[in-house]
């Protein structure tokens, strides 16, 4: 252990002084390149096919390798002619490592060495099977210089939009509302004012001009008075009932959760299986939260999203920001790429709910039962946000066991009690009620 | 006049009734007294927890009911000794390509392809790059170094240990072979 160190050190060192060296010859080098490259075109990446080089490197290299930024390995962008400034290596070493770096570090090659003890011993894989050709074409990928970045156009206020996104519909109805307010008030003062100068000018208003004799012959009719009292109270009790009936029923409950996680893009466009992340669906009651370590599963290469994942609710740097709080909640360090060990738990908020003495489990529905997670939970995977689709009343519960019928092939568990079943009840299907999902014990502890 | 008043009293309550809906809230409830768990329940918050956390992690030198014991370690020389010696404790009999495809198609099929060619949905929309074929003639991939990459993942892939217990990451490995066997056809 103790040596390793010290070989760190030693190359630590060894790079320092390097340093100055090399920018003396790399500059006396960049000005011989400038003049041969006049000459020819492509000194370091001679006759490869850059266009098929970024195929190979995209299937071999690049789980990795990137081109600009260190990942499992170092960057690859000029690595030729860093090689070659630096540390006098050619071509030739650099097809022998690519064939079969374990070799070369085997056969004591000192660079092989240094750099493979850089990166704490991790094996480059080995790839015999590529040809020169193939290794001229990757090297001409990486020669090519880093395209100049993409300045996005600049959307006047296109940043400030998500988050304000419901601000401009609730100014409108404030402002209406104070419309209508105002409006009110003005008739009130010009009635007011009127009456006045009536009053000024002795003008007698009689009883009937004053409140209208609509009013009053309907006050005198007895009938109409209790058919509109009826109604009126039949209303009232009508959304009275209703207000009652959904106190305790969360169905479009929609909070904001700590991380905005897209299901549309996740399991929609990216068609991410839902038990990739909620894999205890499977195998228990809960369908469960993937922990951060099944994100970094990805997220370890997805550091950002591409632009076309840009919606016009919500910009690309919005969601860059999103993984950005992943990575701080996982520890992840971006730029050198490894775990700080710093974490803090991510908290998600729970949607659905069960009160707690209600048993519901999901592998059943799910594995067994083989219903699929959108009858209950809605097309999640077209929601940016995820909400409650269902009611999850007892009703809705009740309902679904009443119509459904179970399902018995491929389930050697079911054929007795399902004979048997079928022909108590004369029927060839049976429903879950019939098997005894409407028993309170199986949905009450 | 009365009537006006009236009106919009009426309007008003009716506004502020309708603008209490809100739905990043969760609607009131009658009398809960037991709508909540007094034990535990999964990913609740509670002060016992370093972290405040109820989901931990096993303690170090503990193994959970039904889980055994996997003794290589995550290093290079461990996956090399998988690799060489690690074999499925699974018969012939006991191995079941259905659940074996079923599971790889959850789980590896999204970055790996469905084929096991590295031309997953992933892979095809240019969000992961680099995922090797199994036929792959430089990493010549047994059935040891398949149950290692599974468990402790490696470089860029990372560990499935916690979605696929035992049983079932060797049902993954012997799919995966049958997968290398086809594409080397
Ligand atoms: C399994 C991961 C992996 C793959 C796949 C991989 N590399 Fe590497 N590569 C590494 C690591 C790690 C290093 C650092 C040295 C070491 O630890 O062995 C490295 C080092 C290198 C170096 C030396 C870079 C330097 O700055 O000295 C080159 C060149 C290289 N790789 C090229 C390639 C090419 C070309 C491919 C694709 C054909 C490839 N690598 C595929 C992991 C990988
Ligand atoms: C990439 C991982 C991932 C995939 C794939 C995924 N989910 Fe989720 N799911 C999450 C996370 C993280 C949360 C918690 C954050 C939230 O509620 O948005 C969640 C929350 C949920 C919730 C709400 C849970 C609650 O609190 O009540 C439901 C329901 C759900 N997912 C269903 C699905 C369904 C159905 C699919 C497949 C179409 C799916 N998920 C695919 C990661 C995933
Ligand atoms: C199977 C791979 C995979 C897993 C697992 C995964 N992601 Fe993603 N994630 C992606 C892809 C692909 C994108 C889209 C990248 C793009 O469009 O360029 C993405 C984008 C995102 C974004 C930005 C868009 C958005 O949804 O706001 C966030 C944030 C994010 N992921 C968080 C998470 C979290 C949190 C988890 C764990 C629950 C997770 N991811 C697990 C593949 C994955
Ligand atoms: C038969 C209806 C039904 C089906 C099918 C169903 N769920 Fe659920 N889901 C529920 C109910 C009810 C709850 C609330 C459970 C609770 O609070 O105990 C829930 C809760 C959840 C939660 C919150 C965490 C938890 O387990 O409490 C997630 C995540 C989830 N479901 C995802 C899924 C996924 C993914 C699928 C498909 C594999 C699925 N559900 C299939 C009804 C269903
Ligand atoms: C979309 C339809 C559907 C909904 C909604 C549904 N279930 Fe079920 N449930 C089923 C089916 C189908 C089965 C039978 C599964 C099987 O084959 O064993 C089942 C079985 C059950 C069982 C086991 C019954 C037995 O006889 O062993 C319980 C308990 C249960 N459900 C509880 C619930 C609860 C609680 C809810 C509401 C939160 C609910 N279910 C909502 C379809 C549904
Ligand atoms: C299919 C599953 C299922 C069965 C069978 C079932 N229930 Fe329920 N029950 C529920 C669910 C889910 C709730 C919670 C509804 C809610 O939170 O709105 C509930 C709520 C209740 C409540 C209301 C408690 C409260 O405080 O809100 C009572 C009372 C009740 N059930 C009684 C019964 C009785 C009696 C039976 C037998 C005839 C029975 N249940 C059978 C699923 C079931
Ligand atoms: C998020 C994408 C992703 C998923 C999902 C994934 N892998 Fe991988 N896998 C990779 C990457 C990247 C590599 C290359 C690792 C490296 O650098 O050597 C890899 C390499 C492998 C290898 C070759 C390792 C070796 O010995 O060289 C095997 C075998 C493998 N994966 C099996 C699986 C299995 C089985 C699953 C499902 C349980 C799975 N993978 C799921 C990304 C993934």
């Amino acid at each position: 252990m103790k040596e390793s160190y010290q070989s760190l050190d030693d190359n630590s060192t060894f790079n320092m002084k390097q340093v100055i060296y090399r920018k003396l010859t790399s500059k006396i080098l960049n000005l011989g390149l400038i003049v041969l490259l006049t000459f020819s075109t492509s000194l370091y990446a001679q006759d490869g096919d850059p266009a098929k080089g970024k195929s190979l490197f995209n299937t071999n290299c690049a789980a990795c390798h990137k081109l600009d930024k260190k990942m499992t390995g170092p960057a690859l962008r000029k690595v030729e002619s860093r090689l070659a400034d630096d540390h006098g290596l050619d071509r030739e070493w650099l097809a022998a490592w690519i064939r079969n770096s374990a070799g070369l570090i085997k056969s004591g090659d000192a660079y092989a060495n240094q750099i493979f003890n850089e990166y704490n011993g991790t094996a480059m894989t080995a790839f015999p099977t590529l040809s020169d050709q193939d290794i001229n074409d990757l090297l001409a990928y990486t020669a090519q210089d880093k395209p100049a970045p993409v300045v996005p156009v600049a959307v006047p206020g296109g940043g400030g939009t998500q988050g304000e996104a419901g601000l401009p519909t609730k100014l409108v109805l404030g402002a209406l509302a104070l419309l209508f307010g105002l409006l009110a008030l003005a008739l009130i003062l010009v009635r007011q004012t009127l009456n006045r100068f009536a009053e000024a000018k002795g003008v007698e208003l009689t009883e009937s001009q004053k409140n209208g004799s609509l009013w009053k012959s309907f006050v005198q009719n007895q009938f109409l008075v209790l058919v509109t009292a009826i109604l009126l109270l039949l209303t009232s009790a009508y959304f009275a009932y209703g207000y009652f009936m959904q106190i305790g029923i969360d169905q479009g409950y929609q909070p904001v959760q700590p991380i905005q996680f897209s299901h549309r893009i996740h399991a929609g466009d990216n068609g991410i299986d839902c038990k990739y992340c909620h894999s205890s669906a499977r195998v228990s009651k809960h369908s469960g939260i993937p922990s951060v370590n099944i994100c970094m599963n990805c997220h370890k290469s997805i550091s950002e999203v591409a632009p076309a994942t840009a919606t016009a609710e919500h910009s690309k740097e919005f969601y860059d920001g999103e993984i950005q709080k992943l990575y701080a909640a996982a520890g992840w360090d971006d730029a050198e790429q490894k775990y700080t060990g710093e974490t803090k738990p991510i908290k998600w908020i729970k949607i659905h709910n069960l009160p707690d003495f209600v048993y519901f489990n999901h592998s059943q529905h799910v594995m067994v039962g083989g219903i699929q997670c959108q009858t209950c939970h809605g097309p999640i995977e077209e929601m940016e946000i995820v909400h409650q689709e269902s009611p999850l009343t007892m009703g809705w519960c009740i309902n679904c066991h009443r119509e459904t019928n179970v399902k018995v092939e491929d389930n050697a568990y079911y054929t007795k009690i399902h004979e048997q079943l079928s022909k108590k009840y004369g029927v060839d299907k049976l429903t879950v009620a019939q098997q005894g999902g409407l028993e309170c014990g199986k949905c009450h502890y | 006049m009365k009537g006006l008043i009236k009106i919009t009293a009426l309007v008003a309550i009716l506004v502020s009734v309708t603008s209490c809906q809100d739905n990043a809230r969760p609607n009131y409830q009658y009398f809960p007294n037991m709508y909540e768990s007094v034990g535990y329940e999964a990913y609740i918050e509670s002060d016992a927890f370093e972290g405040g956390v109820v989901a931990q992690i096993p303690v170090e030198g503990t193994i959970a009911r039904g889980h055994s014991l996997f003794e290589i370690p995550n290093t290079l020389e461990g996956y090399e000794e998988a690799k060489a010696n690690l074999k499925n404790p699974l018969d012939s009999t006991a191995v079941d390509f259905v659940r074996g495809k079923e599971l790889y198609d959850i789980y590896c099929g999204i970055c790996h392809g469905t084929k096991g060619n590295g031309k997953g949905k992933l892979v095809e929309r240019e969000k992961i790059l680099g995922i090797p074929s199994y036929d792959d003639a430089g990493r010549a991939i047994t059935e040891g170094s398949i149950y290692h990459t599974i468990y402790y993942g490696k470089n860029a892939m990372g560990s499935y240990a916690n979605q696929v217990n035992e049983e079932e990451r060797w049902q993954i490995t012997a799919y995966v072979l049958k997968l290398k066997a086809d594409l080397e056809k």
